[in-house]
Protein backbone atom coordinates (compact mmCIF):
# COMPACT_ATOMS: atom_id res chain seq x y z
CA UNK A 1 0.00 0.00 0.00
CA UNK A 2 1.34 3.42 -0.84
CA UNK A 3 -1.63 5.60 0.04
CA UNK A 4 -1.64 8.65 2.27
CA UNK A 5 -2.24 6.34 5.24
CA UNK A 6 1.41 5.28 4.92
CA UNK A 7 2.60 8.79 5.69
CA UNK A 8 -0.17 10.19 7.82
CA UNK A 9 -0.03 7.55 10.51
CA UNK A 10 -1.99 8.17 13.66
CA UNK A 11 1.08 9.21 15.69
CA UNK A 12 1.89 11.95 13.18
CA UNK A 13 -1.67 13.25 13.05
CA UNK A 14 -1.91 13.07 16.83
CA UNK A 15 1.17 15.29 17.26
CA UNK A 16 -0.05 17.57 14.48
CA UNK A 17 -3.46 18.04 16.09
CA UNK A 18 -2.10 18.27 19.63
CA UNK A 19 1.44 19.53 19.40
CA UNK A 20 3.57 19.18 22.55
CA UNK A 21 5.81 22.02 23.68
CA UNK A 22 4.20 24.48 21.31
CA UNK A 23 4.76 28.15 22.07
CA UNK A 24 7.60 30.48 22.95
CA UNK A 25 9.73 31.15 26.03
CA UNK A 26 10.25 34.64 27.38
CA UNK A 27 13.95 35.41 27.75
CA UNK A 28 15.17 32.05 26.47
CA UNK A 29 18.81 31.06 26.95
CA UNK A 30 18.91 29.93 23.34
CA UNK A 31 16.64 30.77 20.49
CA UNK A 32 17.07 29.83 16.88
CA UNK A 33 14.90 30.18 13.81
CA UNK A 34 15.35 28.33 10.56
CA UNK A 35 13.33 28.02 7.39
CA UNK A 36 12.84 25.58 4.58
CA UNK A 37 13.23 27.77 1.49
CA UNK A 38 11.51 25.17 -0.65
CA UNK A 39 8.13 25.52 0.99
CA UNK A 40 8.47 28.56 3.22
CA UNK A 41 8.13 26.60 6.45
CA UNK A 42 9.50 28.55 9.39
CA UNK A 43 10.45 27.00 12.72
CA UNK A 44 11.69 28.70 15.86
CA UNK A 45 12.90 26.85 18.92
CA UNK A 46 13.40 28.47 22.33
CA UNK A 47 15.42 26.75 25.04
CA UNK A 48 15.77 27.31 28.77
CA UNK A 49 18.92 25.61 29.98
CA UNK A 50 19.90 24.83 33.57
CA UNK A 51 22.86 22.79 34.83
CA UNK A 52 23.59 21.53 31.35
CA UNK A 53 20.09 20.26 30.84
CA UNK A 54 17.32 21.44 28.56
CA UNK A 55 14.92 22.54 31.23
CA UNK A 56 12.26 23.78 28.83
CA UNK A 57 11.90 23.83 25.08
CA UNK A 58 9.15 25.38 22.97
CA UNK A 59 8.65 25.56 19.22
CA UNK A 60 6.67 27.98 17.09
CA UNK A 61 6.30 28.93 13.46
CA UNK A 62 4.33 27.38 10.67
CA UNK A 63 4.71 24.34 8.52
CA UNK A 64 3.20 21.13 7.25
CA UNK A 65 2.05 18.27 9.45
CA UNK A 66 5.35 16.43 9.02
CA UNK A 67 7.51 19.36 10.13
CA UNK A 68 5.12 20.23 12.97
CA UNK A 69 4.88 16.65 14.18
CA UNK A 70 8.63 16.14 14.05
CA UNK A 71 9.16 19.37 16.03
CA UNK A 72 6.60 18.25 18.58
CA UNK A 73 8.19 14.80 18.93
CA UNK A 74 11.70 16.17 19.12
CA UNK A 75 10.79 18.73 21.79
CA UNK A 76 8.99 16.10 23.84
CA UNK A 77 12.05 13.92 23.65
CA UNK A 78 14.71 16.49 24.52
CA UNK A 79 12.98 18.32 27.34
CA UNK A 80 14.96 17.40 30.45
CA UNK A 81 17.77 15.89 28.42
CA UNK A 82 21.43 16.91 28.92
CA UNK A 83 22.50 19.34 26.21
CA UNK A 84 25.33 17.09 25.10
CA UNK A 85 22.99 14.18 24.64
CA UNK A 86 20.54 16.27 22.63
CA UNK A 87 23.39 17.30 20.37
CA UNK A 88 23.97 13.68 19.43
CA UNK A 89 20.44 13.05 18.14
CA UNK A 90 20.72 12.02 14.51
CA UNK A 91 18.47 12.17 11.49
CA UNK A 92 17.95 8.42 11.83
CA UNK A 93 16.65 9.00 15.36
CA UNK A 94 14.15 11.56 14.07
CA UNK A 95 12.98 9.33 11.23
CA UNK A 96 12.60 6.49 13.70
CA UNK A 97 10.44 8.69 15.93
CA UNK A 98 8.25 9.54 12.95
CA UNK A 99 8.19 5.92 11.84
CA UNK A 100 7.57 6.64 8.17
CA UNK A 101 9.43 6.58 4.89
CA UNK A 102 9.67 9.89 3.09
CA UNK A 103 10.75 11.10 -0.31
CA UNK A 104 13.55 13.66 -0.61
CA UNK A 105 11.26 16.72 -0.52
CA UNK A 106 9.27 15.72 2.53
CA UNK A 107 12.49 14.57 4.22
CA UNK A 108 13.48 18.23 4.43
CA UNK A 109 10.20 18.93 6.24
CA UNK A 110 10.89 16.08 8.64
CA UNK A 111 14.41 17.25 9.45
CA UNK A 112 13.76 20.99 9.83
CA UNK A 113 13.28 20.64 13.60
CA UNK A 114 16.52 18.69 14.01
CA UNK A 115 18.42 21.24 11.93
CA UNK A 116 16.99 24.10 13.97
CA UNK A 117 17.81 22.39 17.25
CA UNK A 118 21.40 21.61 16.23
CA UNK A 119 22.04 25.11 14.95
CA UNK A 120 20.69 26.47 18.24
CA UNK A 121 22.63 24.13 20.49
CA UNK A 122 25.93 24.24 18.64
CA UNK A 123 25.70 28.00 18.31
CA UNK A 124 25.88 28.23 22.08
CA UNK A 125 29.49 29.45 22.15
CA UNK A 126 28.93 32.47 24.37
CA UNK A 127 26.48 31.00 26.82
CA UNK A 128 27.65 31.57 30.43
CA UNK A 129 28.39 28.43 32.35
CA UNK A 130 29.07 26.43 29.27
CA UNK A 131 32.67 25.68 30.22
CA UNK A 132 31.85 24.39 33.71
CA UNK A 133 29.50 21.79 32.33
CA UNK A 134 32.05 20.07 30.21
CA UNK B 1 -5.47 47.70 -32.15
CA UNK B 2 -5.22 50.49 -29.64
CA UNK B 3 -6.99 49.01 -26.67
CA UNK B 4 -6.79 45.53 -25.26
CA UNK B 5 -9.73 44.19 -23.34
CA UNK B 6 -9.05 43.39 -19.69
CA UNK B 7 -8.52 39.71 -19.21
CA UNK B 8 -7.43 39.24 -22.79
CA UNK B 9 -3.73 38.71 -23.28
CA UNK B 10 -3.75 40.89 -26.34
CA UNK B 11 -2.26 40.52 -29.72
CA UNK B 12 -3.99 39.11 -32.73
CA UNK B 13 -7.57 40.17 -33.33
CA UNK B 14 -9.94 37.53 -31.99
CA UNK B 15 -10.93 34.99 -34.60
CA UNK B 16 -14.56 35.15 -35.67
CA UNK B 17 -15.14 31.54 -34.76
CA UNK B 18 -12.55 30.10 -32.39
CA UNK B 19 -11.46 26.62 -33.24
CA UNK B 20 -12.06 23.93 -30.68
CA UNK B 21 -10.52 20.56 -29.98
CA UNK B 22 -11.30 17.59 -27.83
CA UNK B 23 -8.72 17.32 -25.03
CA UNK B 24 -9.40 13.60 -24.77
CA UNK B 25 -8.26 13.22 -28.38
CA UNK B 26 -5.30 15.59 -27.90
CA UNK B 27 -4.22 13.45 -24.98
CA UNK B 28 -3.53 10.50 -27.22
CA UNK B 29 -0.62 12.48 -28.69
CA UNK B 30 1.13 12.60 -25.29
CA UNK B 31 2.88 9.32 -24.45
CA UNK B 32 3.25 10.16 -20.76
CA UNK B 33 -0.47 10.73 -20.35
CA UNK B 34 -1.53 7.40 -21.74
CA UNK B 35 -2.85 5.88 -18.59
CA UNK B 36 -0.89 2.87 -17.35
CA UNK B 37 -3.00 -0.17 -16.36
CA UNK B 38 -5.88 1.42 -14.50
CA UNK B 39 -3.72 3.61 -12.28
CA UNK B 40 -5.17 7.11 -12.28
CA UNK B 41 -2.84 9.97 -13.08
CA UNK B 42 -4.09 13.54 -13.21
CA UNK B 43 -1.30 15.91 -14.18
CA UNK B 44 -2.31 19.37 -12.96
CA UNK B 45 1.10 21.03 -12.92
CA UNK B 46 1.51 22.33 -16.46
CA UNK B 47 2.46 25.82 -15.26
CA UNK B 48 5.60 24.20 -13.84
CA UNK B 49 6.28 22.24 -17.00
CA UNK B 50 4.07 20.89 -19.75
CA UNK B 51 4.00 17.36 -21.08
CA UNK B 52 5.41 16.70 -24.57
CA UNK B 53 3.60 15.39 -27.61
CA UNK B 54 4.96 12.53 -29.68
CA UNK B 55 5.89 14.94 -32.51
CA UNK B 56 8.31 16.86 -30.26
CA UNK B 57 9.95 13.67 -29.02
CA UNK B 58 10.18 12.38 -32.58
CA UNK B 59 11.75 15.58 -33.89
CA UNK B 60 14.47 15.48 -31.23
CA UNK B 61 15.02 11.78 -31.71
CA UNK B 62 15.29 12.28 -35.46
CA UNK B 63 17.84 15.03 -34.95
CA UNK B 64 20.14 12.84 -32.88
CA UNK B 65 19.67 9.74 -35.03
CA UNK B 66 19.88 11.31 -38.46
CA UNK B 67 21.35 14.81 -38.48
CA UNK B 68 23.43 15.39 -35.38
CA UNK B 69 26.22 17.81 -36.23
CA UNK B 70 27.30 21.14 -34.86
CA UNK B 71 25.62 24.09 -36.51
CA UNK B 72 26.96 27.06 -38.45
CA UNK B 73 30.37 25.44 -38.87
CA UNK B 74 30.67 22.17 -40.67
CA UNK B 75 31.00 22.37 -44.45
CA UNK B 76 29.26 19.09 -45.00
CA UNK B 77 25.71 18.13 -45.77
CA UNK B 78 24.69 16.95 -42.32
CA UNK B 79 25.97 20.10 -40.61
CA UNK B 80 24.06 22.16 -43.11
CA UNK B 81 20.96 20.13 -42.45
CA UNK B 82 21.31 20.63 -38.69
CA UNK B 83 21.84 24.36 -39.18
CA UNK B 84 18.77 24.56 -41.39
CA UNK B 85 16.64 22.75 -38.79
CA UNK B 86 17.91 25.02 -35.99
CA UNK B 87 17.30 28.19 -37.96
CA UNK B 88 13.94 26.93 -39.15
CA UNK B 89 12.85 26.65 -35.51
CA UNK B 90 13.89 30.24 -35.00
CA UNK B 91 11.70 31.29 -37.95
CA UNK B 92 8.73 29.39 -36.54
CA UNK B 93 9.15 31.02 -33.15
CA UNK B 94 9.44 34.44 -34.81
CA UNK B 95 6.18 33.82 -36.67
CA UNK B 96 4.48 32.58 -33.54
CA UNK B 97 4.97 35.88 -31.72
CA UNK B 98 4.80 38.03 -34.89
CA UNK B 99 8.39 39.28 -34.66
CA UNK B 100 9.51 41.51 -37.50
CA UNK B 101 12.40 39.18 -38.24
CA UNK B 102 13.90 35.91 -36.99
CA UNK B 103 16.91 38.05 -36.06
CA UNK B 104 14.85 39.29 -33.14
CA UNK B 105 14.70 35.78 -31.69
CA UNK B 106 17.60 34.84 -29.40
CA UNK B 107 17.70 31.30 -28.07
CA UNK B 108 18.58 30.97 -24.40
CA UNK B 109 18.43 28.20 -21.81
CA UNK B 110 15.06 29.30 -20.40
CA UNK B 111 13.04 32.39 -19.43
CA UNK B 112 15.30 33.03 -16.46
CA UNK B 113 18.36 33.19 -18.67
CA UNK B 114 16.54 35.43 -21.13
CA UNK B 115 15.66 37.86 -18.33
CA UNK B 116 19.20 37.72 -16.97
CA UNK B 117 20.44 38.47 -20.47
CA UNK B 118 18.33 41.63 -20.50
CA UNK B 119 19.54 42.65 -17.03
CA UNK B 120 23.21 41.97 -17.75
CA UNK B 121 23.57 43.06 -21.36
CA UNK B 122 20.95 45.79 -21.66
CA UNK B 123 20.49 46.88 -18.03
CA UNK B 124 24.14 47.12 -17.13
CA UNK B 125 24.78 49.10 -20.31
CA UNK B 126 21.73 51.35 -20.46
CA UNK B 127 20.83 52.03 -16.84
CA UNK B 128 22.72 54.58 -14.75
CA UNK B 129 23.00 55.07 -10.98
CA UNK B 130 19.86 56.79 -9.74
CA UNK B 131 17.66 55.29 -12.45
CA UNK B 132 14.64 53.31 -11.33
CA UNK B 133 13.34 49.91 -12.41
CA UNK B 134 9.60 49.37 -12.00
CA UNK B 135 8.44 45.81 -11.31
CA UNK B 136 5.25 44.38 -9.84
CA UNK B 137 4.44 42.60 -6.60
CA UNK B 138 3.34 39.50 -8.51
CA UNK B 139 6.61 38.77 -10.31
CA UNK B 140 8.14 35.33 -10.45
CA UNK B 141 11.57 35.35 -8.80
CA UNK B 142 13.11 35.18 -12.27
CA UNK B 143 11.92 38.71 -13.06
CA UNK B 144 12.80 39.99 -9.60
CA UNK B 145 16.18 38.67 -8.53
CA UNK B 146 18.16 39.71 -11.67
CA UNK B 147 16.93 43.29 -11.12
CA UNK B 148 17.79 43.18 -7.43
CA UNK B 149 21.31 42.10 -8.35
CA UNK B 150 21.61 44.83 -10.96
CA UNK B 151 20.14 47.44 -8.62
CA UNK B 152 22.79 46.64 -6.03
CA UNK B 153 25.56 46.75 -8.60
CA UNK B 154 24.48 49.95 -10.36
CA UNK B 155 22.75 51.84 -7.58
CA UNK B 156 19.27 51.60 -9.06
CA UNK B 157 16.00 52.10 -7.26
CA UNK B 158 13.40 49.33 -7.42
CA UNK B 159 9.75 50.34 -7.47
CA UNK B 160 6.73 48.10 -7.44
CA UNK B 161 3.27 48.27 -8.92
CA UNK B 162 1.11 47.08 -6.01
CA UNK B 163 -1.21 44.11 -6.24
CA UNK B 164 -4.80 44.30 -5.06
CA UNK B 165 -6.38 41.76 -2.74
CA UNK B 166 -8.05 40.09 -5.71
CA UNK B 167 -4.64 39.54 -7.28
CA UNK B 168 -4.69 42.18 -9.98
CA UNK B 169 -2.25 45.00 -10.61
CA UNK B 170 -3.26 48.38 -9.30
CA UNK B 171 -2.56 50.14 -12.58
CA UNK B 172 -3.68 53.47 -11.18
CA UNK B 173 -0.40 53.48 -9.28
CA UNK B 174 1.77 53.12 -12.39
CA UNK B 175 1.70 56.75 -13.62
CA UNK B 176 2.89 57.88 -10.19
CA UNK B 177 5.78 55.40 -10.28
CA UNK B 178 6.79 56.76 -13.69
CA UNK B 179 6.15 60.45 -13.00
CA UNK B 180 9.64 61.64 -12.03
CA UNK B 181 11.16 60.36 -15.26
CA UNK B 182 13.76 58.26 -13.45
CA UNK B 183 12.10 54.94 -14.31
CA UNK B 184 13.96 53.61 -17.35
CA UNK B 185 12.69 50.06 -17.39
CA UNK B 186 9.39 48.39 -16.52
CA UNK B 187 9.37 44.63 -15.97
CA UNK B 188 6.05 42.81 -15.73
CA UNK B 189 4.70 39.30 -15.85
CA UNK B 190 2.13 38.78 -18.61
CA UNK B 191 0.14 36.02 -16.92
CA UNK B 192 0.82 35.32 -13.23
CA UNK B 193 2.12 31.81 -12.61
CA UNK B 194 0.29 31.71 -9.27
CA UNK B 195 -2.95 33.59 -9.79
CA UNK B 196 -3.40 33.25 -13.52
CA UNK B 197 -4.07 36.98 -13.69
CA UNK B 198 -3.81 38.32 -17.24
CA UNK B 199 -2.05 41.66 -16.97
CA UNK B 200 -2.84 44.43 -19.48
CA UNK B 201 0.59 44.37 -21.10
CA UNK B 202 -0.30 46.71 -23.97
CA UNK B 203 -1.63 49.35 -21.59
CA UNK B 204 1.46 49.05 -19.37
CA UNK B 205 3.74 49.36 -22.41
CA UNK B 206 1.88 52.47 -23.56
CA UNK B 207 2.28 54.16 -20.16
CA UNK B 208 5.92 53.09 -19.84
CA UNK B 209 6.87 54.32 -23.29
CA UNK B 210 5.16 57.65 -22.70
CA UNK B 211 7.45 58.02 -19.66
CA UNK B 212 10.56 56.99 -21.61
CA UNK B 213 10.96 53.49 -20.15
CA UNK B 214 11.48 50.22 -22.00
CA UNK B 215 9.24 47.25 -21.20
CA UNK B 216 10.38 43.72 -20.36
CA UNK B 217 7.56 41.19 -20.51
CA UNK B 218 7.84 37.83 -18.76
CA UNK B 219 5.66 35.77 -21.09
CA UNK B 220 6.48 32.37 -19.58
CA UNK B 221 2.81 31.61 -18.91
CA UNK B 222 1.27 33.43 -21.88
CA UNK B 223 3.14 32.40 -25.05
CA UNK B 224 2.56 28.69 -24.24
CA UNK B 225 -1.21 29.19 -23.84
CA UNK B 226 -2.56 32.04 -25.93
CA UNK B 227 -1.86 34.13 -29.03
CA UNK B 228 0.80 36.74 -28.28
CA UNK B 229 1.73 39.41 -30.79
CA UNK B 230 4.77 41.43 -29.77
CA UNK B 231 3.97 44.19 -32.24
CA UNK B 232 0.42 44.60 -30.96
CA UNK B 233 1.58 44.52 -27.35
CA UNK B 234 4.28 47.07 -28.04
CA UNK B 235 6.82 45.75 -25.54
CA UNK B 236 10.60 45.88 -26.05
CA UNK B 237 11.82 42.59 -24.59
CA UNK B 238 9.89 39.37 -24.05
CA UNK B 239 11.06 36.14 -22.40
CA UNK B 240 9.53 32.68 -22.58
CA UNK B 241 10.60 29.08 -22.27
CA UNK B 242 10.25 25.94 -24.36
CA UNK B 243 9.39 23.41 -21.69
CA UNK B 244 6.15 25.14 -20.67
CA UNK B 245 4.92 25.15 -24.29
CA UNK B 246 5.05 21.42 -25.00
CA UNK B 247 8.74 21.64 -25.94
CA UNK B 248 11.85 20.34 -24.18
CA UNK B 249 13.74 21.83 -21.24
CA UNK B 250 17.00 23.63 -21.92
CA UNK B 251 15.70 26.00 -24.58
CA UNK B 252 14.21 29.41 -23.96
CA UNK B 253 13.64 32.52 -25.99
CA UNK B 254 14.37 36.19 -25.72
CA UNK B 255 12.53 38.31 -28.25
CA UNK B 256 13.67 41.92 -28.43
CA UNK B 257 13.31 44.83 -30.79
CA UNK B 258 16.09 44.65 -33.32
CA UNK B 259 17.36 48.19 -32.65
CA UNK B 260 17.91 47.30 -29.00
CA UNK B 261 19.68 44.03 -29.78
CA UNK B 262 21.88 45.83 -32.30
CA UNK B 263 22.81 48.59 -29.87
CA UNK B 264 23.41 46.64 -26.67
CA UNK B 265 26.60 44.70 -25.94
CA UNK B 266 26.64 40.88 -25.94
CA UNK B 267 25.84 38.75 -22.90
CA UNK B 268 28.16 35.72 -22.86
CA UNK B 269 31.45 35.80 -24.72
CA UNK B 270 32.90 32.87 -26.64
CA UNK B 271 32.61 30.99 -29.88
CA UNK B 272 29.92 31.73 -32.46
CA UNK B 273 29.05 35.18 -31.09
CA UNK B 274 32.04 36.80 -32.83
CA UNK B 275 32.85 37.88 -36.34
CA UNK B 276 36.56 38.51 -35.80
CA UNK B 277 38.74 37.71 -32.82
CA UNK B 278 42.15 39.25 -32.18
CA UNK B 279 44.22 38.71 -29.09
CA UNK B 280 42.97 41.80 -27.31
CA UNK B 281 39.67 42.61 -28.99
CA UNK B 282 36.87 41.13 -31.06
CA UNK B 283 34.05 42.18 -33.32
CA UNK B 284 30.62 40.83 -32.57
CA UNK B 285 28.66 38.58 -34.86
CA UNK B 286 25.47 39.84 -36.43
CA UNK B 287 22.06 39.21 -34.90
CA UNK B 288 20.91 36.99 -33.38
CA UNK B 289 24.15 34.97 -33.11
CA UNK B 290 25.84 37.84 -31.24
CA UNK B 291 23.86 36.57 -28.24
CA UNK B 292 24.36 32.85 -28.78
CA UNK B 293 27.82 32.03 -27.49
CA UNK B 294 29.06 28.47 -27.56
CA UNK B 295 27.26 25.41 -28.88
CA UNK B 296 23.55 25.92 -28.37
CA UNK B 297 20.96 23.27 -27.42
CA UNK B 298 20.38 22.25 -31.02
CA UNK B 299 18.10 19.24 -30.54
CA UNK B 300 16.08 21.27 -28.03
CA UNK B 301 15.65 24.08 -30.55
CA UNK B 302 14.43 21.52 -33.07
CA UNK B 303 12.04 20.14 -30.46
CA UNK B 304 10.77 23.64 -29.74
CA UNK B 305 10.08 24.14 -33.45
CA UNK B 306 7.96 20.97 -33.43
CA UNK B 307 6.14 22.22 -30.31
CA UNK B 308 5.30 25.49 -32.04
CA UNK B 309 3.92 23.50 -34.98
CA UNK B 310 1.80 21.43 -32.65
CA UNK B 311 0.41 24.44 -30.82
CA UNK B 312 -0.39 26.18 -34.07
CA UNK B 313 -2.21 23.12 -35.36
CA UNK B 314 -4.39 23.18 -32.23
CA UNK B 315 -4.74 26.94 -32.49
CA UNK B 316 -3.56 29.02 -29.55
CA UNK B 317 -6.92 30.78 -29.35
CA UNK B 318 -8.50 27.36 -28.90
CA UNK B 319 -5.89 26.34 -26.32
CA UNK B 320 -6.58 29.48 -24.32
CA UNK B 321 -10.35 29.01 -24.51
CA UNK B 322 -9.91 25.43 -23.27
CA UNK B 323 -7.58 26.44 -20.40
CA UNK B 324 -9.89 29.21 -19.27
CA UNK B 325 -13.00 27.04 -19.42
CA UNK B 326 -11.22 24.47 -17.29
CA UNK B 327 -10.11 27.13 -14.79
CA UNK B 328 -13.71 28.35 -14.56
CA UNK B 329 -14.89 24.78 -14.01
CA UNK B 330 -12.23 24.21 -11.33
CA UNK B 331 -13.18 27.42 -9.50
CA UNK B 332 -16.83 26.41 -9.53
CA UNK B 333 -16.05 22.94 -8.15
CA UNK B 334 -13.61 24.31 -5.55
CA UNK B 335 -16.38 26.51 -4.19
CA UNK B 336 -18.18 23.34 -3.08
CA UNK B 337 -15.46 22.66 -0.50
CA UNK B 338 -15.91 24.39 2.85
CA UNK B 339 -13.04 26.56 4.14
CA UNK B 340 -11.42 26.69 0.70
CA UNK B 341 -10.27 30.05 -0.65
CA UNK B 342 -9.46 30.52 -4.34
CA UNK B 343 -6.70 33.09 -4.87
CA UNK B 344 -6.71 35.59 -7.69
CA UNK B 345 -9.27 37.20 -9.95
CA UNK B 346 -12.55 35.97 -11.41
CA UNK B 347 -12.38 33.24 -14.03
CA UNK B 348 -12.92 35.65 -16.92
CA UNK B 349 -9.77 37.55 -16.00
CA UNK B 350 -7.35 34.66 -15.76
CA UNK B 351 -5.62 31.93 -17.69
CA UNK B 352 -5.53 28.23 -16.87
CA UNK B 353 -4.09 28.53 -13.37
CA UNK B 354 -5.97 28.14 -10.09
CA UNK B 355 -4.23 28.47 -6.70
CA UNK B 356 -6.01 28.10 -3.40
CA UNK B 357 -5.73 27.56 0.33
CA UNK B 358 -7.79 25.05 2.33
CA UNK B 359 -8.43 26.00 5.96
CA UNK B 360 -5.05 25.99 7.73
CA UNK B 361 -3.93 22.77 6.08
CA UNK B 362 -0.42 23.15 4.76
CA UNK B 363 -0.17 22.86 0.95
CA UNK B 364 2.48 20.16 1.32
CA UNK B 365 0.01 18.01 3.19
CA UNK B 366 -2.66 18.67 0.59
CA UNK B 367 -0.27 17.79 -2.24
CA UNK B 368 0.83 14.61 -0.47
CA UNK B 369 -2.77 13.41 -0.06
CA UNK B 370 -3.53 14.32 -3.68
CA UNK B 371 -0.39 12.50 -4.84
CA UNK B 372 -1.59 9.35 -3.11
CA UNK B 373 -4.80 9.71 -5.16
CA UNK B 374 -2.80 10.09 -8.38
CA UNK B 375 -3.26 13.85 -8.67
CA UNK B 376 -0.13 15.95 -9.28
CA UNK B 377 -0.38 19.58 -8.14
CA UNK B 378 2.17 22.14 -7.04
CA UNK B 379 2.48 23.15 -3.39
CA UNK B 380 4.61 25.95 -2.01
CA UNK B 381 5.33 29.52 -3.00
CA UNK B 382 5.74 28.78 -6.72
CA UNK B 383 8.83 31.02 -6.93
CA UNK B 384 6.71 34.02 -5.97
CA UNK B 385 7.40 34.62 -2.28
CA UNK B 386 6.58 38.37 -2.33
CA UNK B 387 3.19 37.62 -3.86
CA UNK B 388 2.37 35.17 -1.07
CA UNK B 389 3.66 37.62 1.52
CA UNK B 390 1.34 40.25 0.11
CA UNK B 391 -1.60 37.85 0.36
CA UNK B 392 -0.56 37.04 3.93
CA UNK B 393 -0.06 33.32 3.36
CA UNK B 394 3.16 31.29 3.48
CA UNK B 395 2.23 29.01 0.61
CA UNK B 396 -0.57 27.80 -1.62
CA UNK B 397 -1.66 24.78 -3.63
CA UNK B 398 -1.88 25.28 -7.39
CA UNK B 399 -3.59 23.40 -10.20
CA UNK B 400 -2.68 24.40 -13.74
CA UNK B 401 -3.80 23.19 -17.12
CA UNK B 402 -2.80 22.74 -20.74
CA UNK B 403 -4.46 21.46 -23.87
CA UNK B 404 -4.56 17.85 -22.61
CA UNK B 405 -6.16 18.62 -19.24
CA UNK B 406 -9.61 17.19 -18.51
CA UNK B 407 -12.56 18.04 -16.31
CA UNK B 408 -12.24 14.52 -14.92
CA UNK B 409 -8.81 15.47 -13.58
CA UNK B 410 -10.31 18.43 -11.78
CA UNK B 411 -12.94 16.06 -10.36
CA UNK B 412 -10.18 13.77 -9.07
CA UNK B 413 -8.56 16.75 -7.36
CA UNK B 414 -11.85 17.76 -5.74
CA UNK B 415 -12.30 14.25 -4.32
CA UNK B 416 -8.73 14.33 -2.98
CA UNK B 417 -9.30 17.72 -1.37
CA UNK B 418 -12.35 16.41 0.46
CA UNK B 419 -10.21 13.59 1.78
CA UNK B 420 -7.42 15.98 2.84
CA UNK B 421 -9.96 18.08 4.68
CA UNK B 422 -11.22 15.10 6.65
CA UNK B 423 -7.71 13.85 7.48
CA UNK B 424 -6.42 17.16 8.78
CA UNK B 425 -9.51 18.49 10.50
CA UNK B 426 -8.59 19.64 13.98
Amino acid sequence: MSGWEEIYRENILEHYRHPRNHGTIEQPDITYEDANPLCGDVLRMDFKVRDGRIERVRFSGHGCSISQASASMLCERIEGMPLEEAKTISREDVLEMLGIELGPVRLKCALLALKTMKAGLYGLGGWPGEDEER
Amino acid sequence: MSHVMRGQPGGAAPAALPRTFDPAVVRADFPLLRRPQGKPFAYLDSAATSQKPESVLAAMDHHYRHCNANIHRGIYAMAEEATAAYEDSRRRVAQLVNARSPREIVFTRNSTEALNLVAHAYGRWALQPGDAVVLTEMEHHSNLVPWQMLAREKGLELRFVPMTGSGELDLDALPGLLADGRAKLVGVVHISNVLGTVNPAAEIARLAHAAGAVVVLDASQSVPHCPVDVRALGCDFMAFTGHKMLGPTGIGVLWARRELLEAMPPFLGGGEMIREVHLTESKWNELPWKFEAGTMPIAEAVGLGAAVDYLERLGLDAVFAHDRALAAYAIERLREIPDLTVLGPAADRRGGVVAFTLADIHPHDIATVLDAEGVAVRAGHHCAMPLHEKLGIPASTRASFHCYSLEAEVDAMIAGLRRARSIFAR
